[in-house]
């Protein structure tokens, strides 16, 4: 399983690229889009959407099911991924490629595992 | 297979329509349609044989054994199609005077009280077209009541158990309510425990299916519904699994407030690959005011129509989908009391009898009798063979057979949920079972072939990604 | 008592004895002693030939009009022989929903055939496998376009009574807002009184083309001033009508929902019928309902099956936006098969008829001094003043064999014409007309 180290993750699958202090772009996990099958549609959030780390911010569509993306932080939607609009495909072909938002404003977040941590949650979960 | 457009040919037509004599009147330039109709020009054998090739196409109860679960998909009577397609029943306009469609009204009221006898209710109203619509009035009338007793704004949770059919908590959201699921214990029934934590002031109402939807009766269900009234709350009966009791014990008795049924599954009404339906819903008395629409009442001069003082409103127009209730109506008559009784009966022993047959080739996800379906889990197949429930459901189709329902409950990891109905020989039960226990042989013997399944159907399997990452919803000319 | 039960008495005892139980009753153990049933307080079962007359007897006590001027909703149309040919095939009409595409190709093509003419006909992209009814796919389109943002909707109160309480019901369900857009004097949804409603929390505005009064409603300004205000349009159509009124598309509607009961269906008092309900390609995720996708099988062949379930309540359970599942799929066919047996040329011509009878009756009816409440355009529907108490006229009717129009409410008589009231049979009215009133 793919797990990149320059990234922080959240135990909800999620995975954080901080672009500054302030602002993250956030996508899942190689084993988040694995678990969750073909993805066939994102209903992506609008930009100025506020988001709340812990609570469900949009969700993704596989055949036979729906998984919600929770927000790893408290702030407000700068910025979506239109390409995934069209091709949802991306997020499995290369989970860490398709960030799924920007968030900035940010004034809190979930507990944010490393990539060493974020493993061994995996391995638990097996 | 081409589609209705592929075959259509300029010039190609059937005149099922004169010309009108009145010339002289027609629609102002301006107001009329630029867009040009593309409906396919065909003649009336191209169009016979073109559905005459679809309906070959699909496997119906009439084609082969259709153990789908949770949808009793038993023999629809033949009486029942003829009786509906009457002229006295299709003719009548549902705004003629109702002096002129006394026919109509006791149709409704002799259903409908024949299925407050089988349910235990006080009144019963025909508008749901399907046992989803029925789940909503039933819901809206139990919002209703809250209302009236000034303890709407503090009841705002409906409680559903993990095991539930979809509907329950999507009709709740419908109903402004948010949802507390509750898990099941053990046995597949509702955990207590969880039910009393669950339970408050805050709760407008349980809904359960009983059986459930692992098909054990709850054995605590006086329980449960004390629980729930002793907290305010009301207690919605889903009806989908009536054809196990019907007879035999009823909703009204075990506490429910308010039932739906799906005449489309207990009655023996047919599903028309996937409707019309009808979801008639039925309440105790307290919750009558609130029906929707029109209810029938027997005056001295014959039936009328009347509006419940607080009536909900109304959930579609006229009575709901009308035909059904005579198709039901005249298959509660010919069975009877007994007939009813009979039908349910053989339904559980029908199950039961699959469910020990097959015990020794699959491993069954209740140990207990069943009551009118069983579920069965692959989980041990699936880490051992890669093997998973829509392939093993898949490989029955090459036997002839409809796959039971797949993936429901979702309690039961990989689960086949199998219904077998009344109507269905013993030989037929037999016939089924060998497939199954030829399906798991080959499951252990080849399991790479299965995941190839199935091989002798019109199409093989598809590629349901495709279909919803790049929905072709209509049919496109240019694409050819 | 009929039964359809095929077991002996000694299947039944060896599959008693399979299962190690003695008789049925040990299966149902689990049920408390105190709420077994000892009894179902209903007749015996009666034998298929006491049933059909028993049944046949209550339909004996409907009476049927050989002649009808009533619609307000349902309406009586010719009905071409293939319609009821197709729609009693065993295998159509015993299938359950077509989940498993491999052995339901013949449905889902079906299915796809309908969305396809439905799209067709409203000038939209895409159609599902319908709904409910009318009343129940307007009620769903209105809920398809609310947001936390919109969250209230505007009825035109031109829309038939029915659709109105309908969509008001489910209002009350989901506990968003209703607001009815007035009616003007000439019978019409009053343009400027939308335009002081409209504000950024109106989630739609829903307008039925054709109204109640059957009068055409100038859709293409009531949707612009919604799309003026950042709201949806939604617009009710006749779908016979539809063959020759501009389509919901070139009205620039996001939705088009309608009653699909004129498409080969009979009366039946009142059900089944058909919701049709289509849109454009932007909010196709948010149809509720079965759709039908075209995809390929393993061996590369087209094929059918259904998609975007993500959509829908056993996937999203709680966060789906509508509880359905069953569709009217049979009603569905019906209207496949009437639109392919009719085609464009017959459906235009049955408009045209309607159009023209329509016309016609409301001239003979002018001249016994039943006079048009409105002067607005109208398709096959008008509301007419009445020289005499409507009851009298209308009980006058009926005992010579004819369901008059609807005596409205309000006042006025609610008049339908159709294909099947040709000149000979509106020229029996007039007749039947100057008898009651002495004329």
């Amino acid at each position: 399983m793919n797990v990149p180290r320059e990234l922080k993750y959240v135990k909800t699958h999620e995975w954080l690229n901080y672009l500054q202090a302030d602002k993250v772009r956030i996508g899942i996990s190689d084993y988040a889009q694995e678990a969750l099958g073909d993805i066939v549609f994102i209903n992506l959030p609008a930009v100025g959407d506020p988001a709340t780390a812990g609570e469900p911010l949009f969700d993704l569509e596989s055949v036979k099911a729906v998984e919600d993306i929770i927000s790893p932080v408290t702030g407000e939607v700068t910025a979506i991924n239109e390409k995934l609009l069209d091709h949802p495909e991306l997020i499995n072909a290369d989970p860490y490629e398709a960030w799924l938002v920007e968030i900035g404003e940010i004034s809190g977040s979930e507990e944010l595992l490393s990539a060493a941590e974020y493993e061994a949650l995996l391995a638990e979960e097996e | 297979m081409k589609l209705l457009f592929e075959r259509s040919r300029e010039g190609h037509s059937a005149q099922h329509l004169p010309q009108t004599q009145l010339s002289g009147y027609s629609l102002p330039e301006q107001l009329r349609r630029c867009r040009e109709l593309r409906l396919p020009a065909l003649a009336e054998t191209e169009i016979s044989r073109h559905y005459t090739e679809l309906s070959q196409q699909v496997h119906g109860v009439n084609s082969g054994f259709y153990p789908l679960g949770s949808c009793t998909m038993k023999y629809n009577p033949k009486i029942d199609e003829q009786i509906a397609s009457l002229p006295g029943f299709t003719g009548i306009h549902p705004l003629q005077p109702v002096s002129t469609a006394q026919g109509c009204l006791e149709v409704l009221d002799r259903a409908g009280q024949a299925l407050c006898e089988i349910t235990g209710m006080d009144a019963m109203s025909f508008q749901p077209a399907a046992g989803a619509h029925g789940e909503f009035t039933g819901l809206l009338l139990i919002k209703a009541y809250h209302q009236a007793r000034g303890e709407g704004e503090q009841r705002t949770k409906v409680i559903v158990p993990d095991s539930a059919h979809g509907t329950n908590p999507a009709t709740a959201t419908m109903c402004g309510y948010t949802i507390v699921n509750i898990a099941s214990n053990a046995a597949g029934g509702v955990d207590l425990d969880a039910l009393r934590r669950a339970v408050g002031a805050d709760t407008a109402a349980l809904m359960l299916t009983n059986p459930n939807t692992v098909g054990i009766f709850d054995p605590n269900i006086l329980e449960i519904t004390r629980i729930v009234h002793e907290a305010g709350g009301q207690c919605y009966y889903d009806g989908a699994n009536m054809n196990a009791i019907m007879g035999l014990a009823r909703p009204g008795d075990m506490g429910f407030d308010v039932v739906h049924l799906n005449i489309h599954k207990t009655f023996a009404t047919p599903h028309g690959g996937g409707g019309p339906g009808s979801g008639p819903c039925g309440c105790k008395a307290h919750l009558a005011p609130f029906l929707p629409a029109d209810q029938v009442t027997e005056a001295a001069d014959g039936y009328r129509l009347e509006r419940p003082a607080q009536s909900i409103g109304r959930v579609k127009a006229f009575f709901g989908n009308f035909l059904v209730v005579v198709k039901a109506l005249t298959y509660i008559i010919s069975l009877g009391a007994e007939g009813i009784v009979e039908a349910a009966e053989t339904a559980v022993l029908n199950a039961n009898y699959m469910k020990k047959r097959l015990s020794p080739y699959y491993h069954m996800a209740y140990d207990d009798f069943c009551m009118h379906e069983f579920v069965l889990s692959l989980a041990g197949e699936k880490s051992r063979f890669d093997v998973s429930a829509l392939d093993v459901a898949k490989a029955l189709m090459d036997h002839g057979m409809h796959p039971p329902t797949m993936y429901f409950p979702l309690i039961v990891p990989e689960a086949l949920m199998i219904e077998p109905t009344e109507t269905e020989s013993k030989d037929t039960l037999d016939e089924a079972i060998e497939a199954f226990i030829a399906v798991q042989r080959q499951l252990q013997a080849d399991a790479a072939s299965l995941r190839q399944a199935p091989q002798a159907t019109p199409v093989r399997r598809l590629d349901e990604t495709q279909a919803a990452r790049r929905p072709v919803l209509t049919y496109q000319e240019k694409e050819l | 008592m009929a039964s359809y039960i095929p077991m002996s008495a000694e299947e039944r005892r060896a599959m008693l004895d399979v299962i190690g139980v003695g008789s049925p009753a040990e299966l149902f153990a689990a049920i408390p002693p105190r709420i077994k049933l000892p009894a179902l307080a209903l007749p015996p079962g009666q034998s298929e030939l006491e049933t059909c007359l028993l049944m046949a007897g209550l339909a004996a006590k409907n009476r049927r009009f050989p002649l009808i001027f009533r619609g307000a909703g349902a309406y009586w149309h010719y009905i071409p022989a293939i319609v009821g040919s197709v729609i009693n095939k065993e295998e159509f009409v015993t299938a359950y929903t077509p989940y498993q595409a491999e052995i339901s190709q013949g449905i889902l093509q079906a299915i796809f055939e309908f969305q396809t003419m439905i799209a067709d006909l409203t000038g939209l992209d895409v159609a599902n496998a319908s709904v409910y009814d009318g009343a129940s796919a307007a009620a769903e389109a209105v809920n398809m376009c609310r947001d936390r943002r919109r969250n209230k909707a505007l009825i035109a109160a031109t829309a038939p009574p029915m659709v109105i309480e309908t969509i008001r019901t489910y209002c009350f369900g989901n506990n968003s807002g209703l607001e009815l857009i007035p009616c003007g004097p000439d019978g019409l949804t009053d343009v400027a009184a939308l335009a002081a409603l409209l504000n950024d929390g109106i989630s739609c505005v829903y307008v039925q083309q054709l109204n109640f009064s059957g009068l055409i409603e100038d859709a293409a300004t009531l949707c612009q001033l919604a799309h003026d205000a950042g709201a949806k349009f939604i617009l009710g159509v006749n779908p016979i009508a539809a063959a020759i009124l501009p389509s919901a598309g070139e009205i620039g509607a996001d939705i088009a929902v309608g009653e699909g009961q004129p498409l080969g269906l009979p009366l039946s008092f009142g059900g089944p019928y058909l919701g049709l309900m289509a849109t454009g390609a932007e909010m196709m995720r948010k149809l509720p309902g079965r759709i039908v996708g075209q995809t390929t099988d393993l061996e590369g062949r087209r094929a059918f099956v259904l998609t975007l379930q993500a959509r829908e309540q056993h996937i999203r359970r709680e966060k789906a936006g509508s509880n359905i599942c069953s569709n009217q799929n049979l009603c569905a066919l019906a209207a496949s098969v009437y639109l392919a047996a009719m085609g464009n040329e017959g459906l235009i011509t049955a408009a045209q008829n309607c159009y023209a009878h329509a016309h016609y009756l409301a001239e003979r009816l002018a001249e016994l001094g039943f006079v048009r409440l409105h002067s607005a355009e109208f398709f096959h529907e008008f509301v007419t003043d009445s020289p005499m108490p409507p009851e009298r006229l209308l009980a006058g009717l009926e005992e010579r064999g004819i369901l008059g129009g609807l005596a409205l409410a309000e006042g006025g008589i609610l008049w339908c014409a159709t294909e099947m009231t040709g000149k000979a049979e509106i020229d029996a009215l007039v007749k039947a007309i100057r008898e009651v009133s002495g004329q």
